[in-house]
């Protein structure tokens, strides 16, 4: 029973540790979709975060928080487009830019405002979005496997992470499903097709780094007001890297990029319960390469070891209209 | 007409430009200094102050140069065939294993110059081994390369954060880092340098690296625009289409060109591990890779242009610490700040300017 308890809780802390990568890469999968690399995520995560801090901890509102997250992720986002698509700048150094940008404003606005070295003050309980106990939850945790899994794994998370996993099915109806997914899947293959059937590619991809930016603003107000109850200095920890790691790792298809941040998730939890433990005939071993795997499995599957991640075709190039 | 296709003269394209996307960089990480409630100008003269005023500031300036000459011409390389080679940061971090293995290895036996080439190659040749996957990748099985360095940075930190911890850290110490360098290990100060001026060093770890940096900008100009290599690898970035055309060999060059540029950023290495702290250190490198593509931007990847733009960086860096000191409401992270403003203005938004620039030149040469 010992074995399945700490099974439990690894599988309770996987489904933490994937929410904002499951965010991220489902907004990072928008915008590549669409034929921009977006190395910016990591900044738009750190960015929101600190907004969705500052304004919780300002109005104890949490959904002012969301508001604020998400805000200015798209801002960001609009920014990384006038670079991107409007001047056909590098995307890449775009998206590095804005990085740095919200790496340094974070931590000196922080500092200004609450003079905790970057910290910001810790936002009060209604300015969370706290645990949901769901129907039940307390009577079945008795029953012997599913009850614990219920109570601990299914239950008892909070709203923004039942979002996450509905995010999953409604990013794959808008890309497969509506007209606008269809537009936006063409336009990150070959733009000059979809230019010529009358459609700006410009307003196209902008409306793309929008819903790019709103994904990536649940993702750092999770981490900020969901996940814990301040923003910390530096608290995305290149996990903006990770989720674009899950999104090739899952060829930029929405379903798979789910299983690809619970896969990471479930590494970065395995690593966490790991650290000082050995492991029966192998010995101790070490955490870094659990914290390495993501990466290496990526550049395993670049590699084309693993199946072939092809990258939507017009990806990285900026649209310059025939005349 | 479109303004994309107007050529504009040299000074403009390469001076006037750049400077007023410095100029929009700074004026926007001024308007961030006034939103917290300090001027901005008060600001830059303390900085300027902090980073010129003494022999020691510039000591400490032309140190943070130094490093970010390296990394600078690691990326510049890189782009000239057409690369974002975002790992640099990696790059030079396991070029510090190299440069320390040997140090540490020569430091009981023979003076610092003995030690010194040994130490150069072994920085140079473990930055290039951490560039050689992501090239190979790039070269022979189409991975993009910016996803493939930045998957390595990651990758060569929690690599050296296990030989930090496991192997290299001294028994009893809590400090992942290795032991100090004895003198044989360490390179000497540049105190004379600064004396030839009339200032004194003080503790500003400036060091011999900062002329093998010299040197290197050289040699980098040698092999970009006096070299056949150098000219197969500005074919290749200027049309990799064109360049297998004409005979070149795309997965040789890109190799080559990512050897070298990952060789330049181990470089980086000797600075901070055997010029500064004498020993190897938990994240060294502290962002410097990053600021090579700052730099490597402004400096439109010219050796010359490179050294500027590493000055103009050096004094960010020392200016800005020293600003942290008089004026505490400013975290050394607005350093951060402007580097992200620079990257933006002077990279991203490099074209935003230059309609603009085309009707002014046209309305002045009255066309």
């Amino acid at each position: 029973m010992e074995y399945f308890e700490i099974f439990v809780s690894i599988l309770g802390s996987t489904i933490r540790l994937s929410i904002p990568l499951l965010f991220t890469a489902l907004a990072g999968l928008f915008s590549e979709r669409a034929g921009i690399f977006d190395i910016g995520l990591e900044g738009k995560m750190l960015a929101s975060a600190f907004a969705a801090a500052c304004v919780a901890y300002w109005t104890g509102d949490a959904w002012a928080g969301l508001g604020a997250g998400i805000l200015i992720s798209i801002a960001f986002s609009l920014l990384h487009g006038f670079a991107s698509i409007t001047n056909r700048g590098n995307q890449i150094v775009s998206g590095v830019a804005l990085n740095f940008v919200a790496a340094g404003v974070t931590v000196v606005l922080g500092q200004a405002w609450f003079n905790q070295g970057g910290r910001t003050g810790q936002v009060p309980p209604e300015g969370r979005f706290g645990a949901i106990i769901l129907p039940g939850a307390d009577m079945m945790r008795d029953v012997p496997f599913i009850g614990p899994i219920y109570a601990n794994v299914i239950s008892g998370n909070n709203l923004l992470t039942y979002l996450a996993f509905l995010m999953v099915p409604a990013s794959w109806w808008v890309l497969y499903r509506t007209r606008f997914g269809l537009r936006l899947r063409a336009v990150g293959e070959n733009p000059g097709a979809v230019d010529t059937a009358g459609i700006s590619v410009t307003w196209l991809r902008y409306r793309a780094l929008i819903v790019t930016g709103f994904l990536a603003g649940f993702a750092g107000t999770y981490l900020s007001i969901a996940q814990s109850a301040a923003f910390i200095n530096n608290m995305s920890a290149g996990k903006g890297y990770i989720a674009l790691a899950a999104l090739i790792f899952a060829k930029w298809k929405p379903v798979p990029v789910m299983f690809a941040c619970l896969l990471f998730g479930f590494l970065d939890a395995f690593a966490n319960f790991m650290q000082g433990k050995s492991m029966p005939l192998i010995g101790e071993v070490p955490v870094q390469i659990f914290q390495a795997l993501p990466y290496i499995l990526t550049c395993i599957l670049l590699a084309g070891f693993i199946g072939v991640a092809r990258p939507p075709k017009a990806g990285g190039v900026p649209y310059t209209k025939e005349r | 007409m479109s303004t994309a296709s107007v050529p504009l003269p040299a000074w403009i394209n390469y001076g006037v430009i750049p400077l007023l996307n410095l100029v929009l960089a700074f004026f926007f990480s001024g308007l961030v200094v006034w939103a917290i409630g300090e001027n901005p100008f008060e600001a830059l003269k303390l900085l300027l102050i902090g980073a010129l005023g003494r022999g020691e500031g510039i000591g400490f300036t032309l140190f943070y140069t130094t490093s970010f000459i390296f990394t600078g011409l690691s990326v510049a390389v890189a782009v000239h065939a057409g690369l974002f080679n975002i790992g640099s940061e990696g790059q030079a971090y396991l070029g510090g294993l190299g440069a320390a293995l040997v140090a540490l290895a020569l430091d009981h036996y023979v003076p610092w110059y003995v030690t010194m080439p040994f130490a150069v190659i072994g920085a140079a040749l473990f930055g290039a081994a951490a560039s050689a996957i992501p090239a190979w990748l790039q070269a022979y099985r189409g991975s993009h390369i910016v996803i493939t360095t930045i998957m390595f940075n990651f990758i060569i930190s929690s690599l050296m954060n296990y030989v930090l911890v496991h192997i290299l850290i001294v028994p009893g110490k809590m400090a992942p880092e290795s032991r100090t360098l004895l003198p044989g290990g360490q390179l000497p100060k540049l105190s004379w340098l600064i004396e030839m001026f009339g200032g004194k060093l003080g503790a500003a770890p400036l060091n011999v690296s900062f002329l093998i940096a010299l040197v290197m900008c050289f040699l980098v100009w040698v092999l970009i625009w006096r070299t056949r290599l150098g000219y197969e690898i500005r074919t290749l970035g200027v049309s990799p289409s064109a360049a297998s055309y004409a005979g070149i060999r795309y997965g040789r060059i890109v190799m080559i060109t990512m050897l070298i540029s990952g060789g330049l950023a181990g470089m980086m290495a000797l600075n901070p591990v055997m010029g500064a702290s004498a020993r190897l250190q938990i994240e060294f490198v502290g962002g410097a890779g990053f600021v090579g593509i700052a730099v490597s931007l402004m400096g439109r990847n010219h050796p010359v242009g490179i050294a500027l733009a590493a000055l103009l960086f050096g004094i960010l860096y020392q200016g800005g610490a020293e600003l942290s000191f008089d004026m505490p409401a400013i975290t050394r992270d607005m350093i951060v700040v402007i580097q992200g403003m620079v990257i933006l203005f002077a990279g991203a938004l490099e074209y935003m300017l230059r309609p603009a620039m085309v009707r002014l030149y046209q309305a002045a040469r009255g066309r």
